[in-house]
């Protein structure tokens, strides 16, 4: 007679939640999701009863009413006229316009000096790490305010330009004779063009016909130069003797552009005093220089020590493999060693491209007037939707934030190694 | 089960919640101690001194309100606020009572949910530029960079009256006071324009205040005084009354000098009801009956904190103009004390 002897047959046990392995992780999340949604209810619910006993409602109808303020850097239209969103938006842009600049900036800066670094010459190395080590141990806000004192208290007033009516001269000329800063701005020329093909009027600002133009003639060239090129490899490739290009690219890529500028009437607009201020140029403030230098140099600091560790992390073979290929030491960082090195470097680099981003919203220490200054600083004051404007704020930075990893981890899935 | 014990969470966590803020005068009792919200530091009207002591007009509000309640003027606390901070630390309840030469407009009133209670200075907003810019009038300010503190009315009068001027400016926009100082006298802006107590405030502060000048256009109506949270009408009458207290003091001839004597007897019924010796006003707004002479015992009546703190024997030398009482021709006026 065979016994068989069957598994114990049991229920499912209230115990086994607990004492079971295979359900007590389970257990263990399930709860854990209740107490955060039980934290996340109490802080809605907080916040809701108390507005309720503020006699305060939620709702961003503020942002379609008159602004009222004047904001002095605009990259859009904008008048004291014009409604809170629309001051939201000018905000947005000077975020974004700073945040782009500096990006650029720091990372020209960062792989700079991260290769000099490097450098076998002692003086450069030295100077770089000193460089690297005060910016980065330094906090931002102090940076910017010191940057700030200096263009503030070293810098002529607009004033010192002004002709003294008696001796016939100024205390400060134009540098140049082109640029003037002062305490203020550095007033720059502007381009200027005497016959204009108007505007196109879109929702969020007219676009310049005349920069449309020349922006498609720019295009035009380089495309119509590159066939040019490409031409000339491939008569190289049948004959093996390469035409000379340079006259006809050179007469490509410029003769278009000089004959739009031409024919637009361009010229150069020079800065110039009237009254208290220059007029006729361009007037960038210096919140925005300042801002724009302190952020790059800060954040550059960061990046310099990411290109380094990049650099590092290759090994010495390729170096001397590169070498023994005869290629110069030049040519060997920019062929072989940073393209290697920049699977490294992009990860760390995209946060910190975030955090300049984040950072930019220091502007408020110089008065620039990015998204924290119009949204979270005027706005915010002149209507009191305190809770509203900061949600806002906060959306729109997470937006931000997530656009610039998202672009930047699809070029890191391009530069990644292949496997085949 | 888990669900239960969810929804449970979620009711206790609602009833705690719900416990709202009790009143702000058994808090201050509470407590022991007034917080005040005052400004980061604007001299005469307050600013604290070499030792941490505050002291200035608006700072003898504070002062007043919390003798009258506490029964001592040296208990409380003072909030330094920015013209940003400054309504946010009001309605979160991080202080009891502003006392920040702060506008009272209709908005600020009814939408950010304060109540003003008085005026206790009546101004208007004008401009300060260097002497040797030869500018006299405000008209001719056309172009020109002006500083400007954020979150406040000015900014917005500025913008009107540019407009209504047809002129165009620069607006530099900045925090505090102390940073309009410094930008101003490095000369990043050509105007400086906030409330004219404040310019001629910040004026005497400098180390040359006789090369700058104060234009004569003064752009708009700033009636400044303390305010409360709304919905607590108990406190905002204890603030208002208090503050007639002081005014009705110096209608009255009631000073720091001779209340001990007055509060003795006179024969003028308004000021035995006042200084609490005939009477029961001190019960009828929860107070002691003699809240009104400390309160006026804290730094003088109205006249006197006028005179000692921003008036014209002091470097800020302001005159009483509109804020005079209204038998002198200006426009302090207590109703009775009744």
């Amino acid at each position: 007679m065979a016994m068989v002897s069957e598994p114990p047959k049991q229920g499912f046990r209230l115990s086994q939640l607990i004492y079971d392995t295979r359900y007590r992780s389970l257990t263990i999340q399930v709860i854990v999701f209740m107490l955060f949604m039980a934290g996340a209810g109490w802080l809605v619910d907080n916040t809701v009863r108390n507005l309720q006993a503020l006699g305060k409602d939620f709702n961003f109808g503020f942002l379609w009413n008159r602004a009222g303020y004047d904001i002095a850097q605009t990259l859009v239209p904008y008048t004291n006229d014009s409604t809170h969103a629309r001051a939201l938006l000018v905000g947005l842009l000077n975020t974004l316009w700073i945040s782009f600049l500096g990006c650029i900036a720091a990372t020209v800066i960062g792989v700079f000096v991260g290769v000099l670094r490097l450098s076998r010459n002692w003086l450069v190395s030295r100077l770089m790490t000193i460089y690297v080590e005060v910016f980065r141990n330094v906090p931002l806000l102090l940076w910017i305010l010191v940057f700030l004192a200096l263009f503030t208290e070293t810098m002529p007033a607009p004033n010192a330009y002004r002709v003294n009516a008696e001796t016939g001269e100024a205390q400060e000329s134009l540098f140049l004779g082109l640029i003037a800063p002062t305490n203020r701005y550095t007033a720059i020329p502007s381009a200027e063009f005497s016959r204009s093909l108007g505007a196109i009027d879109t929702a969020l600002a007219p676009i310049s016909l005349n920069a449309l133009l020349i922006l498609a003639v720019i295009v035009g060239s380089v495309f119509a130069n590159r066939w040019l090129l490409n031409r000339a490899r491939l008569i190289q490739e049948k004959t093996g003797a390469r035409p000379v290009t340079w006259w006809q690219s050179l007469l490509v890529l410029l003769g278009p552009l000089a004959a739009v500028l031409v024919a637009l009437g361009f010229h150069i607009g020079i800065p110039e005093l009237r009254g208290f201020n220059f007029a006729g140029g361009v007037n960038v403030t210096n919140a925005f220089v300042v801002l724009w230098l302190a952020l790059s140099l800060y954040t550059g600091a960061f990046i310099a020590e990411i290109v380094r560790a990049g650099v590092l992390a290759i090994s010495k073979g390729q170096t001397e493999a590169a070498f023994a290929l005869g290629l110069r030491p030049r040519r060997t960082m920019s062929l072989v060693i940073l393209p290697q090195a920049l699977r490294v470097i992009i990860p760390p680099l995209i946060s910190q491209f975030l955090n300049l981003t984040k950072n930019s919203s220091l502007a408020i220490a110089v008065g620039y007037m990015d998204l924290r200054g119009t949204l979270g600083g005027i706005t915010l004051n002149q209507t009191g939707r305190e809770l509203e404007a900061i949600l806002l704020m906060m959306l729109i930075y997470l937006a931000i934030s997530l656009i610039i990893s998202g672009g930047m981890n699809i070029y890191n899935s391009r530069v990644k190694l292949k496997e085949r | 089960m888990t669900k239960s014990v969810f929804f449970g969470t979620l009711t206790a966590v609602g009833l705690a919640a719900g416990i709202a803020s009790a009143a702000t005068l058994d808090d201050v009792k509470a407590r022991g101690e007034l917080n005040c919200g005052v400004n980061t530091g604007l001299v005469g009207f307050a600013a604290p001194d070499a030792n941490g002591n505050w002291s200035g007009f608006d700072v003898a509000v504070c002062k007043a309100v919390a003798a009258a309640v506490l029964g001592d003027p040296a208990k409380v606390k003072y909030v330094p606020t920015t013209g940003q901070t400054r309504f946010t630390a009001l309605s979160s309840g991080e202080i009891d009572v502003l006392s920040r030469n702060s506008t009272w407009t209709f908005s600020r009133d009814t939408d950010l949910k304060l109540d003003f209670v008085g005026v206790n200075y009546y101004d208007g907003q004008g401009f300060m530029v260097r002497k040797d810019l030869g500018v006299t009038s405000a008209k001719e300010l056309d172009g020109a960079t002006i500083c400007i503190q954020t979150g406040t009315t000015t900014e917005l009068n500025l913008a009107d009256y540019f407009k209504a001027n047809n002129m165009s400016y620069q607006p530099i926009a900045i925090d505090t006071n102390a940073e309009g100082e410094q930008q101003y006298l490095a000369g990043a802006c050509d105007a400086y324009t906030t409330d004219a107590s404040g310019l001629a405030a910040t004026r005497a502060a400098f180390a040359d205040p006789e090369n700058h000048i104060i234009l004569p256009e003064i752009i708009s109506k700033e009636p400044l005084g303390p305010a409360v949270r709304h919905g607590d009408s108990e406190w905002g009458d204890i603030v208002r009354w208090t503050l007639y207290a002081l005014i009705a003091a110096e209608e009255y001839g009631v000073t720091s000098a001779n209340i001990d004597e007055l509060s003795k007897g006179t024969d003028n019924p308004e000021i035995n009801r006042l200084l609490g010796v005939e009477g029961e006003l001190g019960a009828m707004i929860g107070l002691s009956n003699d809240w009104a002479k400390n309160a006026i015992k804290a730094s003088g009546n109205y006249g006197e904190i006028f005179a000692a703190t921003i008036g014209e024997s002091t470097p800020i030398g302001l005159a009483r103009g509109l804020n005079a009482q209204w038998t002198q021709g200006g426009l302090l006026y207590a109703p009775p004390f009744r």
